[in-house]
């Protein structure tokens, strides 16, 4: 009758196995940034911590389980068994000390890699403004007067301070090999600090739903050596639209799956006047009116 | 006349939606149909819908939890098909069809099934537990399941009339706000939750009350029974932090409907506050779904083991202590805000304490087991499989709440893994253990072994079949909620986990099949004793299923397994308590008041939706006039004659006695 309790931790097994396979992918295990790498670091220590104690508590209900089973005779059958002190102390310690534990890497690792902090390099940081916008990304480099739209090009080994706000709703801009994540949000400006430390192409995404264009407000990350850097920022000063107040109101209306594309000239003041609402927010679905629309979809 | 509400809401134009709510339509029709003709109307109201006997309402809780369950389950279907095929492609689902099956499967699972779920058990098994007659206020306890009931109504006509939510499960501002989201589905999704919402505070004010102060005499508190403190534990945080969901709802409300800026963007609205005040309902919920899994797991260890809980004061404290510690973790949800480093890591320490006394239970479990004898019944296959899956979950947890691994994991499908993994491998098997475990109490007889076991073998392979691939796929930085992507190393995973739901379909499939079967062979699963499993607390000195009133005379408790207790004197005695003396009882008479005010709410809720001002006096009249009539009764006990009352017991007492015969002959 008893049915046999043994599939789970073998089968969990075989399907964890490829995790290491999951490593050669676009992965935040295949992290290409020192932010990155510090972050993959405390997910395998903290993994490891607690599987000092998991892996046991597992086992036990398993040998538990299968020797007191009310067939086996050879097991001893103890009624009353409810309570020992000694035991007691084992329950409630076990976990404390692991968290004792797991706590210090917390508490240490937050404050090294809060995101706000500027990263160790003698090389003054690239500063990139990002705008989630729906659904699609701007990127404003103030210092060099640029702009692309779903295209970061970014120089390697040098680190990248990001000042990010959303032009509308609520969206998270991630890049998954190279480390923290961080909210955008209308009026308010989130600090990210990253870098690629070799050259590399990467995705990058948004990382919290914003609305039915959200699938495709993905972008291209590209690190490239300094001298790279220099040419793609002076091949993009030759060419496009100029982003000024006007060219960014008709780029803030909803669109979807947009082609990267970039500004040969931005006005310097955009940023803050996005954040600061002096751009008002994007306006949101254009079909319809409010009393009649029951479905509103985006017109194209 | 009709505000936004015109023929352009029913969407024509999409034949999923038009297929499936006209199959529903069909089957509802149907049921309708058979119970009209069969004659069973007048039973089901007198008996059901108008009942106050807190057992009826539990059952109906679960049975409602049952039904939203194929309804959520359909969602995910959907969504696990629509990722395994929308590789380089855009699917079956287009994006604003698709947003609103997410949608709507979280507010369904959370809402719909795991919260009726587990209110229907407390419901159900407390008061017999307690040893008392009723909950405390029996008649509130039916509105507030009939305004439960009024949420999943509005929440399934959106199928069909207008359109669902496309915010996900918690709709956060400024997308869900009127800018952003001009369509009803918000609406439907504000209302919803409103109202089912007050029934649940209804809910929780009502069970608090019961087990702080209805017992028989003897319960006292560090005597009552590991399921009543969970409950306890539960109900206080229902009550403390469901207004929270309620105002901070309405504060959305009063965005959308009266141009206030709570949340907007613009006028000083902040998105900030929705979200910590949506988590500071949202975390506790957490724990008041899974408090009352863990005291049913609790139970069933016992029972099936065979010996006491262990170390039950231990598992007291703890229940408490995560009661107390579950208001204070709410900000590890959104750690990617921005919010430094000093507030991340403390709130990612707060997280990991709540982890000590979690574990703490997980052990005791553990020692429960050490050295008993142990039965592989149903409800005890469901908690093993729930302390291995748990302790995953646990795991990914902790993991989860180290602020810089939550900066690469947060909203990626490695979270959505692991609340599938703790609310699935926690509550649902908590509640597929109690719904096993406590059936044969409220029916009679027992469900069906064989297809159980074979349904829980199915849901724990399919689970980590369909869920361990998220944890990979959020490993390679997948985010939750994509309609469509273009990185291949995902596809195989999502192919996978698509296996996975095909598998869980099987388990779904395997339980309507014991229910089928069982109540098709009842006779030969009867339960005549009213105490299948041997059990060790109060329920199961009841006759199955238990009279209106519980018990005929309430028993006096002695100790911390009370019907252990008794069982035990009456096996060295071999020979019954002396029969008692039996009175008459007075118990609530039944009241439509719960139903006929569900009725009038749906109306208003489905009328504001749709800006039908005068149908929303309407209805609030007739609401709050079902409420002055209720108060403006004078009779609401009616009286059981103590012959009655002695026939019931004696025939209980004549099972038992036959137990005690074969025990000593036996002996001889």
């Amino acid at each position: 009758m008893p049915a046999e309790p043994a599939g789970p931790p073998r089968r969990a097994l075989v399907l964890l196995a490829p995790l290491a396979l999951a490593a050669c992918q676009p992965a935040v295990l295949d992290p290409q940034g020192s932010v990155g790498i510090a972050e993959k670091t405390i997910l395998i220590d903290s993994l490891a911590i607690m599987l000092a104690i998991v892996v046991p508590t597992v086992a036990a209900t398993f040998g538990f389980a299968w020797w007191f089973r009310a067939s086996n005779t050879r097991a001893r059958y103890m009624p009353h068994f409810g309570y020992s002190g000694a035991l007691e102390l084992l329950v409630w310690s076990v976990p404390l000390l692991t968290i004792l534990l797991l706590g210090g890497v917390a508490w240490i690792g937050s404050h090294d890699l809060d995101p706000a902090k500027p990263l160790p390099s003698s090389a003054p940081p690239l500063e990139v403004q990002g705008v989630s916008l729906d659904w699609k990304w701007l990127f404003i480099y103030p210092d060099q007067g640029v702009a692309s739209v779903n295209e970061l090009v970014i120089p390697a080994g040098i680190p990248v301070h990001f000042s990010l706000t959303s032009a509308s709703v609520m969206n998270a801009f991630f890049i998954p090999q190279l480390g923290s994540m961080i909210y955008t949000m209308n009026g308010m400006t989130s600090q990210l600090n990253l870098v690629a430390d070799n050259p590399g192409e990467f995705l990058g995404l948004s990382s919290h739903y914003s609305g039915d264009g959200f699938s495709d407000m993905h972008f291209d990350v590209r690190a490239v050596p300094a001298a790279r850097f220099e040419d793609w920022v002076n091949a993009t000063r030759g060419k496009g639209e100029s982003l000024d107040p006007g060219t960014y109101t008709s780029l803030a209306r909803q669109s979807i799956d947009v082609r990267p594309f970039t500004y040969r000239e931005v006005d310097p003041q955009l940023y803050q006047m996005i954040v600061t609402q002096k751009l008002p927010p994007g306006p949101g679905p254009e079909t319809g009116q409010p009393d009649r629309t029951v479905s509103p979809r985006t017109e194209k | 006349m009709l505000g936004k509400l015109s023929w352009d809401a029913i969407p024509y134009d999409q034949p999923i939606p038009m297929a499936a709510s006209s199959v529903v339509a069909l089957v509802i029709i149907g049921v309708l149909g058979w119970v009209t003709v069969k004659g069973y109307v007048p039973y089901l109201w007198k008996e059901w819908i108008t009942s106050v006997d807190h057992k009826r309402i539990g059952v109906m809780y679960c049975f409602l939890a049952l039904v939203m369950l194929l309804r959520g389950f359909s969602d995910a279907i959907m969504m696990r098909s629509q990722q395994a095929l929308a590789f380089r492609s855009p699917g079956y689902l287009p994006p604003e069809h698709y947003d609103q099956i997410f949608s709507a499967h979280g507010t369904l699972m959370i809402f719909f099934v795991a919260m009726p779920f587990v209110i229907g058990l407390m419901n159900f098994a407390v008061p017999l537990q307690l040893g008392a007659r009723d909950v405390a206020f029996p008649t509130l306890n039916s509105v507030g399941f009939w305004l439960t009931a009024t949420g999943a109504l509005l929440v399934n006509v959106s199928l069909v009339v207008g359109e669902f939510a496309r915010t996900g499960w918690l709709p956060y501002p400024p997308l869900s706000e009127l800018q952003y989201s001009p369509g009803v589905g918000v609406d439907y999704y504000l209302w919803a939750l409103e109202i089912s919402g007050v029934g649940t505070l209804i809910s929780g004010v009502n069970l608090v009350t019961t087990v702080l102060k209805i017992h028989a005499p003897g319960m006292t508190y560090m005597r009552m029974p590991m399921f009543c403190w969970t409950t306890l534990a539960a109900n206080l945080l229902i009550v403390a932090a469901f207004p929270i969901l309620t105002a901070t709802l309405a504060m959305l409300l009063l965005d959308r409907y009266l141009g206030f800026h709570f949340f907007t963007n613009e006028a000083g609205g902040n998105m900030m506050m929705f979200m910590n005040l949506i988590w500071a309902w949202g975390h506790p919920e957490v724990y008041i779904l899974i408090l009352p899994a863990f005291g049913v797991f609790s139970e069933v260890v016992s029972t099936f083991a065979r010996k006491p809980l262990f170390g039950y004061r231990s598992m007291v404290m703890a229940t408490m202590v995560i009661c107390l510690l579950s208001f204070t973790v709410w900000l590890h949800h959104f750690f990617t805000m921005g919010a430094g480093a000093d507030v991340n890591a403390i709130f990612g320490i707060m997280s990991m304490i709540i982890a000590v006394p979690t574990g703490v239970k997980v052990f005791n479990w553990l020692f429960t087991l050490y050295g008993g004898r142990i039965e592989f019944s149903t409800p005890l296959l469901w908690s093993l499989g729930f302390m291995v899956t748990f302790v995953v979950g646990g795991m990914t947890g902790v993991l989860l709440a180290v602020p810089p691994a939550d900066f690469v994991l947060h909203n990626s499908l490695f979270l959505v893994a692991h609340f599938h993994n703790v609310i699935i491998g926690g509550v649902l098997f908590g509640a597929f253990a109690g719904y096993n475990y406590w059936f044969p109490k409220a029916f009679g007889f027992r469900l069906h072994e064989g297809l159980g076991k074979a349904a829980f073998w199915c849901w724990l392979v399919g689970f980590y079949v369909a869920f361990m691939p998220l944890y990979v796929l959020g490993l390679m930085g997948m985010t939750r909620r994509m309609q469509h992507y273009d990185v291949p190393a995902w596809h195989p995973w999502l192919l996978v986990a698509a296996f996975g739901a095909a598998i869980i379909t099987v388990a779904i499939g395997l339980q309507v099949a014991q229910l089928v079967v069982s109540i098709r062979r009842r006779e030969e699963l009867r339960d005549l004793t009213g105490d299948p499993w041997n059990g060790r607390s109060l329920e199961w000195a009841t006759p199955s299923p238990p009279p209106a009133f519980n018990y005929a005379v309430l028993p006096t408790i002695e100790g911390e397994e009370a019907y252990w207790d008794i069982k035990q004197r009456a096996f060295e005695r071999l020979q019954l308590r002396d029969e008692p003396e039996y009175r008459e009882i007075e118990m609530p008479k039944n009241s439509p008041t719960g139903f006929v005010c569900a009725f009038f709410a749906s109306f208003m809720g489905f009328a504001l939706i749709w800006h039908i001002w005068w149908l929303v006096g309407v209805a609030a009249f007739g609401a709050f006039a079902t409420f002055v009539v209720f108060a403006w009764r004078d009779e609401d006990e009616y009286i059981i004659p103590a012959d009655e009352v002695a026939r019931i017991d004696r025939a209980n007492r004549a099972s038992r006695r036959a137990v005690l015969e074969q025990m000593r002959t036996a002996a001889r």
